[in-house]
C-alpha cells in the first residue's frame, strides 16, 4: 500500500470494508516515522505502545459496531493537552508536563475513536514561521530538507506532507496552520474565530487562536473540522458552526465572484508565486468564476497591528509559566521573586522572550493608549475593508505566502523579516474570518499555495469554493521524501 | 532607540532576567520592532472603536450546577514541588 496515496478517508473506507485492520493502519504509519522522521524531524513523541493499544481495541470491536472514523490515526501539534501525555508546546519551560485532562477537540476525536501517533513539532508557543523556534529540534522541509517547513505548525504539515500522519491538527493564530500548509504543499484551515473550542489548547494569544485541519485533501479538512467544531461550554467564546458541515461536491465556479487581494501582489511577492497565483485566476475563470482585482488598503497594516496585539496577549497569557505549579522550576533561588526570574529566564526561548517583552512594554502604563489601543482600532478598520469587500465578491484569494520555503537559518537573524512570512494570512486572524491554503502548484519544484478567504461562518461555502479549484488545480507532484524514503 | 533603562524595566515587569550582551540585542530588536509597529501612526483613526474581538458575541447565561472536576491529587500532581496537597514556593521576599 503506498502510504503517499491514502486520505484519511481512503483509511476510513479500508478500515469499513475490512481490507486492513486498524493495527495494520497504525503500523503502516508508524513505519514511516521509522522511515523518514530522522531526517525530516515532525514529531516531538511517538505513543507507538498507546496507538497500538488503540488500534487492537479497535479490531477487537466488530466492525459493524463501529463508528464511523473509528481506527483512523491522527497526530497532533504540541500545543494541545492529552491527557497524561507530555505536552510542551516545544518549550523548556514545558519539559515533563503531562495534562491532567483532555483538550476539547482532543476530547472529540477520542470520542469518535480516533488514534493518537503523537505530539508534533512547533516554534516554541507557537511563535514563530519556520519552526526553527522549537527549543527541541528542527523540522525539516520534505520537499527539501535543507528548508524549513514554515510555522508554527512546521511539524503538523511536515508529517503529512511526509505521510506520517494520513492528517494532522494546528493552529492559527496569525498563518500558523495555513503557511506551513503553503511551504509544504498540502491543504491547511483556519476556521472562523469561534467555530472551535480552544479549551486545552495552550494560549498563545486568546483572541486570535484558533485550532483547525491540516490534510492532503480538501475534502479530508472538511471532514476533520466537522469532528472538531462546535460550541463548548469551557470556552465561553465558541459558537460552532451554523450546520454539520458536508462533502463539497461543487466541480464549477459558475455564479460566484472572487476578489484578488492587490495589496499582497507587491514587491514582497515572489515572481514564481505570482507566476503559481495567475495561474490559480485562470483555473478559476476556467471554472466559470469571475475573479476582479480589489483594494483593501488596510490590511497592510495587519501585519504592525498584529505584533502589538498579540505579544500584547502573549505577555499576559505567558504569566502563568512562574515554576511553581507545573513544568520547569529554577534550584537555588533564594526568594520567590528570584525563582520566577530565574525560572522564567531559563525556560522560555529568545523568541518567546522578545515577544513578552514587546507585549509588556506596549501594555506599560503610558503606552497602552498610543500602542494597543490604536492597533485595536487599526483592526476595526480591517474588519470594515473586508465587510466592504465582501459586499462585492464571495471570497477573497491571494497568494498564502509572499514566497515559497526558505533555506533553514535564512531568517533567523532578522525577527522583522521573519514576521514578513504570514504578511497575506494575518489579515483573517485580526478579522476572525475563515480562510484555507489549498497546493496551487511548484515554482521550482517547491509547493506554492492559494489562499481563500470568506465571510463569518462561511465554511461549507468556503470548502464547496476550495474543492472546485482543487478539482482544476490538483498537485499531483510528490515530495522528495517520497523518492527517499521508498 | 529605546533606552536601556526602559528595557531593564520592561525586563522587571516582565520577570525576565538578561545577561549584558543580550540586553544590548534586546534593546536594538526591540527597537526595530517598535519603529515598524509605530506605522500605524500614518493611519486615519479618528472615530473608529476599538476591537478586542472579531466575533461579535452576547454573554450567554447558564444555570449554575455542580459538576465533576479535577481531583486535588491531579491538580497539583505537576508541581515541581508539592507537600500534603499545596504546592511548596520559596520565601517571599
Amino acid at each position: 500500500m503506498d502510504v503517499f496515496s491514502l486520505t484519511a478517508r481512503a483509511c476510513r473506507d479500508l478500515l469499513g470494508s475490512g481490507e486492513v485492520s486498524s493495527t495494520e493502519l497504525v503500523e503502516l504509519y508508524l513505519d514511516q516515522v521509522e522511515r523518514v522522521d530522522d531526517r525530516v524531524g515532525s514529531f516531538l513523541l511517538v505513543d507507538r505502545d498507546g496507538a497500538l493499544a488503540q488500534a487492537a481495541a479497535v479490531d477487537a470491536t466488530p466492525r459493524d459496531e463501529r463508528l464511523p472514523w473509528e481506527g483512523v490515526p491522527i497526530a497532533l501539534k504540541d500545543l494541545l493537552c492529552v491527557e497524561g501525555m507530555e505536552t510542551t508546546c516545544a518549550s523548556r519551560i514545558l519539559k515533563g508536563y503531562r495534562p491532567p485532562y483532555d483538550a476539547t477537540v482532543v476530547a472529540k476525536l477520542r470520542a469518535a475513536g480516533l488514534i493518537f501517533l503523537g505530539k508534533l513539532n512547533m516554534d516554541e508557543f507557537a511563535m514563530g514561521s519556520s519552526t526553527e523556534n522549537s527549543s527541541v529540534q528542527l523540522t525539516r522541509n520534505p520537499w527539501d530538507l535543507e528548508r524549513v517547513p514554515g510555522g508554527s505548525s512546521g511539524g503538523s504539515a511536515a508529517c503529512v506532507a511526509a505521510a506520517q500522519a494520513p492528517w494532522s491538527l494546528g493552529s492559527d493564530t496569525g498563518g500558523s496552520i495555513r503557511q506551513p500548509a503553503s511551504l509544504c504543499g498540502v491543504v491547511g484551515m483556519k476556521p472562523t474565530y469561534g467555530v472551535v473550542s480552544r479549551y486545552g489548547l495552550i494560549a498563545f494569544a486568546s483572541s486570535l487562536d484558533q485550532i483547525g485541519p491540516l490534510t492532503r485533501d480538501v475534502r479530508d479538512a472538511a471532514a476533520l473540522l466537522d469532528l472538531i467544531a462546535g460550541n463548548d461550554l469551557m470556552d465561553s467564546t465558541s459558537v460552532g458552526l451554523p450546520a454539520p458541515l458536508v462533502m463539497p461536491t461543487r466541480t464549477d465556479l459558475t455564479g460566484l465572484r472572487f476578489g484578488v487581494i492587490r495589496e499582497f501582489l507587491g514587491e514582497a511577492c515572489e515572481p514564481g508565486v505570482r507566476e503559481v497565483f495567475d495561474g490559480a485566476v485562470a483555473a478559476i475563470h476556467a471554472a466559470g468564476g469571475m475573479c476582479e482585482e480589489l483594494q483593501l488598503p488596510s490590511v497592510e497594516k495587519g501585519l504592525a497591528a498584529y505584533y502589538i496585539i498579540a505579544p500584547a496577549e502573549a505577555s499576559s497569557n505567558l504569566a502563568r509559566f512562574d515554576g511553581v505549579r507545573f513544568g520547569h522550576r529554577s534550584e537555588g533561588a533564594v526568594d520567590l521573586i528570584d525563582m520566577y526570574n530565574r525560572t522564567r529566564s531559563e525556560g522560555f526561548g529568545e523568541e518567546v522572550k522578545r515577544r513578552i517583552m514587546i507585549g509588556t512594554y506596549v501594555l506599560s502604563s503610558g503606552y497602552y493608549d498610543a500602542y494597543y489601543t490604536q492597533a485595536q482600532k487599526t483592526r476595526t478598520l480591517i474588519a470594515d475593508d473586508f465587510r466592504r469587500a465582501f459586499g462585492r465578491v464571495d471570497y477573497l484569494i491571494s497568494p498564502t505566502s509572499p514566497t515559497v520555503a526558505f533555506g533553514i537559518g535564512e531568517r533567523t537573524q532578522d525577527p522583522l523579516a521573519m514576521y514578513l512570512s504570514d504578511l497575506c494570512t494575518i489579515p483573517a486572524n485580526l478579522a476572525g474570518l475563515p480562510a484555507i491554503s489549498i497546493p496551487a502548484g511548484l515554482s521550482h519544484g517547491l509547493p506554492v499555495g492559494l489562499q481563500i478567504i470568506g465571510p463569518h461562518f462561511s465554511e461549507q461555502g468556503l470548502l464547496e469554493a476550495a474543492y472546485a479549484v482543487e478539482q482544476r488545480l490538483g498537485l499531483s507532484a510528490l515530495p522528495s521524501i517520497a523518492e527517499a524514503g521508498r | 532607540m529605546i533606552s536601556r533603562e526602559e528595557v531593564e524595566h520592561i525586563a522587571r515587569l516582565s520577570r525576565l532576567r538578561f545577561e549584558e550582551e543580550e540586553l544590548e540585542r534586546f534593546r536594538h530588536d526591540l527597537s526595530a520592532i517598535l519603529d515598524y509597529v509605530n506605522t500605524l501612526g500614518e493611519l486615519d483613526l479618528e472615530g473608529l472603536k476599538p476591537t478586542a474581538h472579531a466575533v461579535d458575541l452576547k454573554n450567554v447565561l447558564r444555570a449554575d450546577e455542580p459538576g465533576v472536576c479535577l481531583s486535588q491529587a491531579a491538580a497539583v500532581a505537576n508541581g515541581p514541588a508539592v507537600e500534603a496537597g499545596q504546592f511548596v514556593v520559596p520565601r517571599i521576599g
